[in-house]
């Protein structure tokens, strides 16, 4: 598959969060598509999509991030994030949000790291062993607004490159969920605006994990993961929460 | 009071908040098997949807053809330019005819008129027949849920109430016989109402005919006893077509409750023998809604319910944290449609999931409405001055990478020195939730330090 991709190019975009609270998520990144053949550069600037400042509703603060974001990555063919919501913003926000003369070719082409590893690396397997019960928090903006997987709203069946590709690892067990896709509460400023909601969301989310079984939350987004950890943390829960990028990379593959 | 007040203390409770989400989630999973028993469903979304597009692009046309159709059953059909002549309309109606005792089925469109303080006020006796309906209202509470209106009380609180009010045993919990006593009360209401008003389901335009769906018979009973019934119905209500009912009906009680059709589908041309039918079409700000292209799809609510089923903060936080007469994703974009300086908090009780949208029977856009809302009150300075600070200061530092590794550089010092302070800072998010370990070093310094590109 690297023939096919080596001339390719792919950039890596590491939003803010993951570079200041979960630099190792964008290192895993690096080397498991490194692992499948995909050499991709790292463009540092901007940090951001935007949509911090786009969620709560300010347009005219995030549309320099937008329009920063898509002169950076113009000259590449395809911008891998490990972050299905940074990816969401860029896929169903940015038309809008700039105008359409800014060049938003690329903003079809931004994927989220298992999207891509499925879709384009042509993955189906990730291999290695992660002998561990997990279970797989499908994030909000990854499943309804990326379509990675059937929402249990609708009556349709799509492909879920997120848990295909958990599901392809040794040892690796995934476990049921009582509701399989509730939104952690996480949602950015609503964490903090609506604490007690969310809060109360976030503990229920834990409980279904708990309930399951599970050993490790994963997940395709890490904020949601951070909001979860920390619920984890203060209550003492023995879950971990891990990036599903970490697994990939944890489990070594043989690729 | 802002959303996030009154959620917060309905989430004190946590018992009951638990009690609150489970209850619904229960509805949303009937809700699930039901759809998913229909191997049809989405196509049928697209059809309702489809339908409800063509009627916002036709609506005078079908209104003008459904009265016409209406006159020629012997309906008369009153217009009503906002909620005041709505009231207005239905009081002279029943004034007129010396009536004092009306019963009335479930109608979000007269809760959104404020129909039954206003007939009260002129000394008529207003009676909601749908039981959760009568509930809150002998507790004197509007409704905290559109199809489950009494869903915020459990049966021990509706057995108080009922000892109270209907003279029950006490200690009754048992809902078969507090349903049985609650219609043995309204039996007696029934029998002595002079006028019945019930809501519109459907409106047909080729037929003239009006469509009521209730699981409990009372809007039939309401309306085949006292020999006057007032049906009052949005604009929106309209359909073109009978056979398009067999897409909405479809829809309609698998999407509110999982139901496969509600109990009772009762469609009526004109008057019964001997009696009169008025039918009171409002429009109380439809047509500024269908003007605005973000909001109008938000006229294709059949008010089913479903997205509040699916709502993980209304499940949370209940329907009397939204203080408006809709509440829900779909409340909290018609709420700052009608008042955006009332319900503008409305729009970020919501992380932006969008199961509400994927849940919608008419595909209605909830999550991107909402979002688009958040814009709307920022430019119209409706949103917290805090909250544009905060995006201002984000989007400064973000915008100037060495800025951003200052900022940043900073305060992983302060926070690795002074984690108590940095704790009380992030306060908001410390309330339950530890924070992270913060990395000596951000992916963008390491990288660096490794000489990599």
């Amino acid at each position: 598959m690297s023939d096919r991709l080596a001339n390719v190019r792919v950039a890596l975009f590491v939003p803010c969060y993951v570079d200041q609270l979960a630099p190792q998520v964008a290192f895993a990144s690096l080397r498991v598509l490194a692992r499948f053949g995909v050499k991709a550069s790292f463009v540092s600037d901007p940090a951001c999509c935007g949509q911090p400042m786009a969620n709560v509703g300010s347009a005219d603060e995030a549309r320099p991030l937008a329009l920063s974001f898509l002169r950076s990555f113009a000259g590449f063919d395809y911008v891998v994030c490990p972050s299905g919501s940074c990816v969401s913003m860029v896929r169903n926000h940015y038309r809008g949000l700039v105008p359409d003369a800014a060049g938003l070719e690329i903003c079809g082409r931004t994927m989220e790291l298992c999207e891509f590893l499925s879709d384009v690396v042509g993955v189906d397997r990730i291999g290695g062993r992660f002998p561990h019960r997990v279970g797989l928090h499908k994030s909000c903006h990854g499943l309804r607004g990326l379509r990675l997987g059937s929402a249990s709203e609708l009556v349709e069946t799509r492909p879920d490159p997120v848990g295909e590709l958990l599901a392809s690892i040794e040892g690796l067990q995934l476990v049921s969920l009582e509701r399989a896709d509730e939104c952690c509460g996480f949602g950015g400023a609503f964490a903090v605006e609506e604490s007690g909601v969310s809060t109360m969301m976030g503990r229920d989310r834990v409980d279904d994990h708990v309930r399951a079984g599970a050993e490790v939350i994963a997940s395709i987004d890490m904020s949601c993961l951070l909001h979860l950890q920390g619920l984890m943390r203060r209550r003492s829960v023995g879950v971990r929460a891990m990036h599903v990028a970490e697994i990939f990379d944890a489990c070594g593959g043989d690729a | 009071m802002s959303h996030p007040e009154l959620a917060n203390r309905f989430v004190e409770d946590g018992e009951r908040a638990q009690w609150h989400d489970r209850s619904l989630w229960y509805v949303r999973a009937k809700r699930d098997r039901a759809a998913h028993a229909i191997p049809e469903w989405e196509r049928l979304r697209e059809l309702a949807a489809a339908i409800k597009a063509n009627v916002r692009a036709n609506l005078a046309d079908y209104l003008e053809r459904f009265e016409a159709e209406a006159r020629k059953h012997g309906a008369v059909v009153h217009w009503a330019e906002d909620a005041a002549a709505h009231n207005q309309i239905v009081w002279e109606i029943l004034r007129s005819r010396s009536v004092t005792r009306v019963v009335k089925s479930k109608s979000m469109l007269t809760e959104e008129c404020g129909l039954n303080p206003f007939l009260e006020q002129r000394g008529l006796e207003v009676v909601d027949t749908d039981l959760g309906e009568r509930i809150v209202q002998l507790r004197d509470e509007p409704p905290s849920h559109i199809v489950l209106p009494a869903i915020h009380l459990r049966k021990e609180e509706v057995g108080e109430l009922f000892e109270r009010e209907l003279g029950t045993e006490p200690g009754l919990s048992d809902p078969a016989r507090l349903t049985e006593a609650a219609r043995e009360h309204l039996r007696e209401k029934f029998l002595a109402a002079q006028a019945g008003i019930t809501g519109v389901n459907f409106a047909v335009a080729e037929t003239g005919g009006i469509v009521v769906c209730t699981n409990e018979g009372n809007a039939d009973l309401g309306t085949a006893l006292p020999p006057l019934h007032i049906a009052c119905m949005g604009i929106e209500k309209i359909v073109p077509r009978a056979a398009d009912l067999a897409v909405f009906t479809r829809l309609l009680a698998r999407s509110a409750t999982g139901q496969p059709i509600t109990a009772y589908t009762s469609h009526m041309h004109g008057p019964r023998a001997g009696g009169e039918l008025h039918i009171v079409i409002v429009d109380n700000g439809r047509t500024g809604m269908m003007a605005r292209e973000s909001y109008r799809q938000s006229l294709g609510c059949i008010r089913c319910g479903a997205c509040l089923n699916t709502c993980p903060v209304y499940r949370r936080s209940g329907g009397y944290s939204y203080e408006a007469v809709i509440p829900g994703p779909i409340g909290s974009t018609l709420g700052p449609g009608r008042d955006p300086a009332r319900h503008a908090s409305l729009p970020y009780a919501c992380t932006l999931c969008g199961s509400c949208a994927d849940v919608c029977p008419v595909k209605i856009d909830l999550d991107r409405q909402l979002f688009h809302w958040r814009s709307d009150l920022v430019t119209s300075g409706l949103s917290s001055p805090r909250k544009r600070r905060a995006s201002r200061l984000a989007s400064l530092i973000m915008r100037h990478p060495r800025l951003y590794r200052a900022v940043a550089k900073l305060a992983r010092v302060v926070a690795a020195r002074a984690p108590g302070a940095t704790s009380a800072v992030l306060s908001g998010w410390t309330v339950s939730r530890d924070l992270p370990e913060i990395p000596q070093r951000s992916f963008r310094e390491q990288l660096e330090d490794l000489g990599d590109e």
